[in-house]
């Protein structure tokens, strides 16, 4: 028999909310890992170039490497169709209201795709440094851009997205002398949210830095390559 | 804002836990959040109620517990609590570390139930 209690019962619970998008990612990261694809997840706020540099990325890693893109935008095709120029296969993610991508969107945009056949897949996300941070989408990079037109303390201003990042990248350099940018405040910056993380300095335009962050990628894909072959 | 989208989530993953647990009605669902989650807890409390609207889930309360950034120190060798979130330095001995330990996590810690709430089918007469 039953006895009817007035005193609120608690029960400990204890399970992350996002508990269906990482259990996605985490199979994700398993399909791409298995298929040999190294994946990028670019954030950053609209505007700083992820999609010109990018471009340029997947020109480069395209003479030797087989590369995809996966990009996420409340609307338009705009920046698949740029990016196709670089001859790479592209998709676009429309996501309506939604300001980041999940690993869901990612799923059900590989539809298709034999993951075998892809060397590097390069996620961009939705153009927003706050949102994308809560959301693993099973990459195995995250690299956070700030652009030189942004300003020193962009990184302290965004710290959750730079702290769960990998790798920075400062966009648009050949601009730096033009808008004044103060590398070392940057640098500093950047140390407070989330010190040790590696930078690259790059322009679009000029190509300054771009064979480093191709030859950095390449030498990535190798090591998780190792990683899996003496696992 | 995709405070609306965690608290769908939250939602939804309340509503499960409930039910296995056999809590009828709910009177709060209690959420850790971190101070590193990137989720604003102002939203997070306003888009709650909306999104519990309709469900079992209505009218109970969000309790959220904020969690503060836990961080490892290379040199000290141990774990300290952070009095505010940056700069990521070790509060003791101000070494700069980047490893995170707690303050990420968006965690249903627990549901409480009410009066009436032992699995029979008494409804409840609060609210």
């Amino acid at each position: 028999m039953q006895e009817t209690t007035s005193n609120p019962r608690i029960v400990e619970i204890r399970q992350n909310v996002l508990k269906k998008n990482d259990l996605l990612a985490r199979g994700l990261r398993k399909r791409f890992l298995d298929a040999g694809v190294y994946v990028t997840n670019l954030v950053s706020s609209p505007g700083a170039g992820k999609t010109t540099l990018l471009t340029e990325v997947l020109t480069r890693l395209g003479q030797r490497y087989r590369v995809a893109a996966l990009v996420g935008d409340l609307a338009t095709e705009n920046d698949a169709e740029r990016l196709r120029k670089s001859g790479a296969q592209v998709r676009q993610i429309t996501t309506g209201t939604v300001c980041h991508l999940e690993a869901e969107m990612v799923e059900r945009n590989l539809e298709g795709w034999d993951m075998r056949d892809i060397d590097f897949l390069f996620i961009e996300n939705v153009g927003n440094l706050v949102c994308p941070a809560s959301y693993d989408l099973g990459e195995n990079e995250r690299v956070v851009l700030f652009s030189v037109t942004e300003g020193e303390d962009k990184p302290v201003k965004y710290p959750t997205i730079v702290n769960s990042a990998d790798l920075a990248v400062i966009t648009k350099v050949d601009l730096a002398e033009a808008v004044g940018f103060q590398r070392e405040r940057f640098y500093e910056a950047l140390s407070e949210v989330r010190p040790g993380i590696p930078v690259l300095e790059v322009s679009a335009r000029s190509g300054e830095g771009i064979d480093e962050w191709v030859s950095h990628l390449e030498t990535a894909k190798r090591s998780c390559k190792e990683m899996v072959s003496t696992s | 804002m995709h405070e609306l989208s965690i608290a769908q989530s939250l939602v939804e993953l309340a509503i499960e836990a409930a039910a296995d647990a056999g809590i009828k009605p709910v009177k709060a669902v209690h959420l850790k959040l971190g101070t590193l989650s990137g989720v604003v807890k102002e939203s997070l409390e306003f888009s709650f109620d909306i999104v519990t609207e309709g469900t079992p889930l209505e009218g109970a309360r969000l309790v959220i517990e904020e969690v503060p950034v836990k961080v490892f120190c290379p040199d000290c060798r141990e774990a300290h609590v952070l009095p505010e979130p940056f700069p990521m330095r070790c509060p003791v001995c101000g070494v700069k570390t980047g490893q995170v330990l707690e303050g990420r996590e968006i965690e249903l810690y627990a549901l409480e139930g009410g009066e009436g709430d032992a699995g029979d089918d008494v409804e409840s007469t609060d609210r």
